[in-house]
């Protein structure tokens, strides 16, 4: 008899583990805890996901496949996670204040994070369609519970059930697509299925071709691409300000590390195809999301629609695809979380009754350094150097044209043009015109000068020293076989 | 030493800032007095490179190279030619002069104001001491911020508007020149295999023809915009206007500049023959912008906006200068480059003194101040004689070598120029008359009073710039010198005129606008696959050739033809009868130079 021995490492998974038993950990402490004591769960939460953190370190350049190949941890896992681990902790920074001053200081929100890190953890580090789905369905399922958080808020209802519905509807797309795929090519594995497409000819290519298209309308759900965004601004403007950024930025990266894996592995040969399907959504996704941007009174839903926009730029560096256009995506979307969650973390020491533009007025002179901050975060957001979101649009665009797409380069120019305007206005507002509200000075409590030095930070640094993060972005690109 | 003293030039600004982040903003004094000392220091130290700058070199001098960002080719590299030398030089003169001026005009958040300032100078500096594509940009898109915030926050009346266009309007042209560099950079990468940014090596990439035309366009667009050249001058006179003096000040006397040296520092050497072939636009364009600046000057009631319209008609004598493309026109733009930033300057700092004593600058509102400010009223002449070109005075020595230069390529060009130069005497007598003389009649004239002493020392070196350019300019030209004489060297070896085999090889010479260009012409089979290059000794036009071919890694065999009686009748063959260097063979390809022999 043959005994064959199981594909198990656990060790791989080490960092998914320690997310999950920390996540459990609040979820069995918070009810034992007393109302003093239960900042202790956010306590354990950043220090689980820098727990996590530690461990994927170890893991970087180990790539292995385990468990039959249904888990894969690569460099680029790695990077994605690294990504996932610095958007949730900052989240879980901005919230702490948040949670009380809104009176909705509950433990299960900081496990609900952990359990949506898991996901996303578990979307990038699959090389089988039925677990990414899994890892979607996990973050998904925590955001839509983290969306109606506040909830004696109307708009939070709004937001949770808006996106649970549609977010379903995604799914559905998504489980269809995989279905077809499945169906003409007989695997949910990556690798078999490219190799059962340059194995059997023309017959089954329309299936295929169709699970794919699927496969991206479900992904262009996550990733808020028009014209799979209309949730986005509602969900955005209900949701608690730190979930509006976490939703911004984690699952995003997710969203699109997912995409590229599998288009890159499972439809390597579809890449004509796919990247004119792509070259459409970014174009629509840029010009649509800055256009309008431009009429956004809240900055909840002015923030949406440029991260609508942003995720267009990044659409772009897929378009280019190469080594240097996932490279340059990555960097991006690294860029990207430091500056937008800075944003919507000075959105949430407004404070949720503030997201008026017209409460911004002033600003500056009610508290400086925040009104600096922001507009560093905003110009940055808009592409000015020296700031991060400069270089990380640069990038992105010498990956495009160096694949020789000269007309969407120079949309997205023209776009981040347009962009321009309404980052700057809020600039106006915040500096040039006086204070139309009777505000007191906006107070800044310890864990949010925390976040914002973090994200400040990053975006200074990344833009001015980015050498060794680029280095890190062009060592983890997809090896695809 | 000489290889940091860039660095310090350009950063000792944001150390300025940095200490004055830690005063607390109550302290006014110590900010201004911070601020001033920063840039005082700035500027002494710059006059270090006026004063070791080597007059024999034509290249770039006081380099640093350092990788900075090696992932994508980013270099970290400064220098300066005589191009660039009086442009930092005015950069660190004016801002100097702009921070003592804001002294007691600026009375909210001073802080801010001597911040934004600062980052603006190492703003400034920087564009035009980088030599790296990337960091160029940086400087360039990086300085708009300082900017938006001095006309947004102390401007005037409209000037939320005023400096979202400004904004709007630069950014759009640089958004362009992005995607250009980075075709240039991936077309350096394919011709020599390597990614660079660097300004210098990419200097020698001989830009395919149909490229040319659309890489100019998006820089010449960035630039032109930012000149402004007609008709993108639309945002200059709303952002005049309302910013506060000292913005005015930088704005006119540096930021336009960084257009007009753009066209220098890139258009010109990178694509020589796009440039050519827009000659006849560009001219015409900025004809029309100094004959329209000057009428629409002549019609202004606000003695500011006159200064921004005269700015887009001393502009386009720059800009006519420049495509007029010889070394006189070239050295005549650059200085008037340097004099339209001590003269305009100065016109916005006296407008500015007057403004702060009445509060209008409409010029209906004055009239006979020179019964009340007779220092203020001298000043005020001379700058404006300076202004209109005056024999004597800076303005007259650029104008004069730019109508020279350009008087020698087109007749016409120059004599439509020249209507300027009446047009300005116009608008500027006139306005000086209207404010300065007749009768004082206004009550709130009455009481003016006379500039003081933190006024007179702003005024004092313009007026002693005023006359030294005037009067004796040459350690200026003699510092020039060599970089233009290189930089058309440069552009003229990597011209290309292409002929085709029968047309007729006078037409080649007329299409010769450094009278140093190359011909094309098709030939027989017989010299297929060897690259043979004819020159003379000491020639900079065959020594140029010589580098072009390296750069392109071409292998290839000189002869020299003043030892060689047969290979200058194989001379006379190739080009046609007409004896001139360097005759290049490449295969079927003969590239014919017209430098004489």
């Amino acid at each position: 008899m043959d005994w064959i021995l199981p594909d198990i490492n656990f060790y791989l998974l080490s960092p998914e583990i320690v997310i999950l038993a920390f996540a459990l950990l609040i979820l069995i402490l918070d009810p034992l805890l007393s109302r003093k004591t239960k900042v202790l769960s956010a306590h354990l939460g950043w220090i689980g996901i820098v727990l996590a953190f530690v461990f994927v370190v170890k893991l970087w350049n180990v790539n292995q496949t385990s468990f039959n190949e249904m888990f894969i941890l690569d460099n680029f896992a790695c990077f994605f996670k690294f990504i996932f681990f610095i958007s949730s902790l900052l989240v879980i920074f901005a919230s702490i204040n948040y949670l009380k001053q809104e009176n909705v200081f509950h433990g299960e929100y900081f496990c609900l994070i952990l359990f949506a890190t898991l996901g996303m953890m578990l979307m990038v580090s699959s090389l089988n369609l039925i677990v990414i789905f899994l890892g979607m369905e996990i973050m998904s399922l925590s955001l839509y519970v983290l969306a109606g958080f506040r909830r004696y808020d109307l708009k939070s209802n709004e937001s949770s059930i808006k996106y649970f519905l549609i977010g379903a509807f995604a799914s559905g797309f998504l489980l269809y697509g995989i279905a077809l795929v499945y169906g003409s090519t007989s695997s949910t594995n990556l690798a078999q299925i490219l190799l059962n497409i340059s194995h059997s000819g023309f017959k089954s290519s329309y299936m295929v071709w169709m699970g794919m298209g699927l496969i991206i309308v479900g992904f262009g759900f996550k990733i808020a691409s028009v014209p799979f965004h209309m949730w986005a601004p509602d969900v955005y403007q209900g949701a608690p300000t730190p979930i509006t950024a976490f939703i911004s930025a984690g699952p995003k990266a997710a969203g699109f590390a997912a995409l590229l894996r599998v288009l890159l592995f499972a439809f390597a040969k579809y890449q004509l195809d796919w990247s004119v399907i792509l070259w459409v959504l970014a174009a629509l996704s840029m010009t649509i999301g800055n256009v309008i941007a431009l009429s956004q009174n809240n900055i909840k839903r002015l923030l949406a629609y440029s991260s609508i926009a942003h995720a267009g730029y990044v659409l772009v560096a897929l378009v280019g695809g190469g080594e240097q256009g996932q490279s340059s995506a990555m960097f991006y979307l690294l860029v990207y979380i430091f500056m937008n969650i800075g944003a919507f973390t000075i959105a949430t020491a407004m404070g949720e009754k503030n997201t008026d533009l017209d409460n911004y007025s002033g600003l500056v002179t009610r508290n400086p350094a925040l009104g600096v901050i922001m507009a560093v975060f905003l110009l940055s957001l808009a592409g000015f150097p020296p700031f991060a979101g400069f270089l990380a649009k640069f990038y992105v665009f010498s990956a495009a044209v160096k694949s020789g797409y000269m007309g969407l380069t120079i949309i997205a120019v023209l776009n981040s043009f347009v962009a321009v305007y309404y980052y700057l206005r809020v600039v106006v507002i915040m500096f040039m015109r006086p204070s139309q509200v009777e505000l007191k000075p906006v107070s800044l409590p310890f864990f949010v000068s925390l976040t914002l030095f973090l994200t400040l930070l990053g975006t200074l640094w990344l833009g001015i020293f980015p050498q060794a993060f680029l280095a890190l972005a062009k060592s983890s690109f997809l090896i695809v076989f | 030493m000489d290889s940091l003293i860039l660095t310090i030039v350009t950063f000792l600004p944001l150390l300025g800032v940095l200490i004055i982040l830690y005063i607390p903003r109550v302290y006014l004094e110590t900010i201004k007095t911070t601020a001033l000392i920063t840039s005082l220091v700035t500027f002494l130290v710059s006059l270090y490179l006026y004063f070791n700058f080597d007059l024999l070199l034509s290249g770039m001098q006081f380099e640093i190279v350092k990788d900075w960002i090696p992932a994508l080719g980013i270099n970290y590299h400064l220098g300066i030619d005589g191009i660039s030398l009086f442009l930092v030089l005015l950069t660190t003169f004016l801002a100097t002069l702009a921070i003592f001026s804001s002294w007691t005009s600026i009375t909210e958040k001073v802080k801010g104001y001597m911040i934004s300032l600062l980052i603006l100078e190492t703003g400034m500096i920087g564009v035009f001491v980088s030599l790296d594509l990337f960091l160029f940009y940086v400087f360039w898109e990086g300085m708009l911020i300082p900017m938006y915030f001095l006309i947004g926050i102390w401007g005037g009346p409209r000037k939320i508007y005023a400096t979202i266009k400004f904004v709007l309007f630069t950014m759009f042209g640089s958004v362009l020149m992005l995607v250009a560099i980075l075709v240039l950079y991936f077309l350096n990468h394919t011709h020599t295999g390597v990614y660079t940014f660097d300004l210098l090596q990419i200097y020698k990439l001989p830009v395919p023809l149909g490229a040319q035309f659309w890489l100019f366009l998006a820089f010449a667009l960035a630039f032109a915009i930012k000149v402004p050249m007609f008709p993108f001058h639309t945002w200059l006179p709303d952002a005049h206007v309302e910013a506060p003096t000292a913005g005015s000040v930088l704005l006119a006397g540096v930021l336009l500049k960084m257009g007009t040296y753009g066209f220098l520092r890139f258009c010109l050497p990178l694509f020589p023959n796009a440039f050519f072939d827009f000659v006849p636009l560009f001219s015409i364009l900025a004809i029309i912008g100094i004959i329209y600046g000057a009428l629409v000057a002549t019609r202004q009631k606000d003695v500011k906006s006159l200064v921004a319209y005269s700015s887009v008609s001393h502009l386009g004598f720059v800009m006519l200068g420049l495509f007029a493309l010889n070394i006189q026109s070239i050295e005549g733009g650059i200085l008037q480059m340097i004099n339209h930033g001590i003269s305009t300057g100065a016109l916005f700092l006296i407008v500015g003194m007057i403004y702060e004593r009445r509060h209008t600058r409409l010029i209906q509102d004055f009239g006979g101040l020179s019964k009340k400010m007779p220092i203020y009223a001298a000043f005020f002449m001379i700058v404006t004689l300076s202004s209109i070109g005056l024999p004597g005075t800076n303005g007259f020595v650029g104008e004069f070598l730019i109508l020279l230069g350009t008087f020698k390529s087109n007749v016409t060009y120059a004599a439509l120029g020249a209507v300027g130069i009446i047009l300005a005497a116009v608008y500027m007598l006139w306005m000086y008359q209207r404010v300065m003389f007749g009768k004082l009649e206004k009550p709130e004239n009455m009481k003016l009073k006379d500039l003081n002493l933190r006024e007179k020392v702003i005024l004092i070196p313009i007026v002693l710039l005023i006359f030294w350019i005037g009067i004796f300019p040459k350690p200026f030209f003699d510092r020039m010198e060599k970089s233009v004489q290189s930089l058309l060297e440069m552009a003229g070896a990597k011209y290309e005129v292409s002929i085709k085999k029968d047309l007729d090889k006078d037409l080649c010479l007329k299409n010769n606008p450094f009278k140093i260009d190359f011909c094309e012409i098709k030939l027989g089979g017989e010299m297929e696959g060897k690259v043979i290059i004819y020159t003379i000794p000491d020639c900079p036009f065959c020594k140029a050739a010589k580098e072009n071919l390296e750069t392109r890694k071409t292998e290839y065999k000189e002869i020299d033809i003043s030892e060689n009686p047969e290979a200058e009748q194989e001379i006379l063959k190739l080009a046609g009868g007409k004896r001139v260097v360097p005759v290049i063979v490449e295969g079927e390809k003969v590239t014919v130079g017209f430098n004489g022999v």
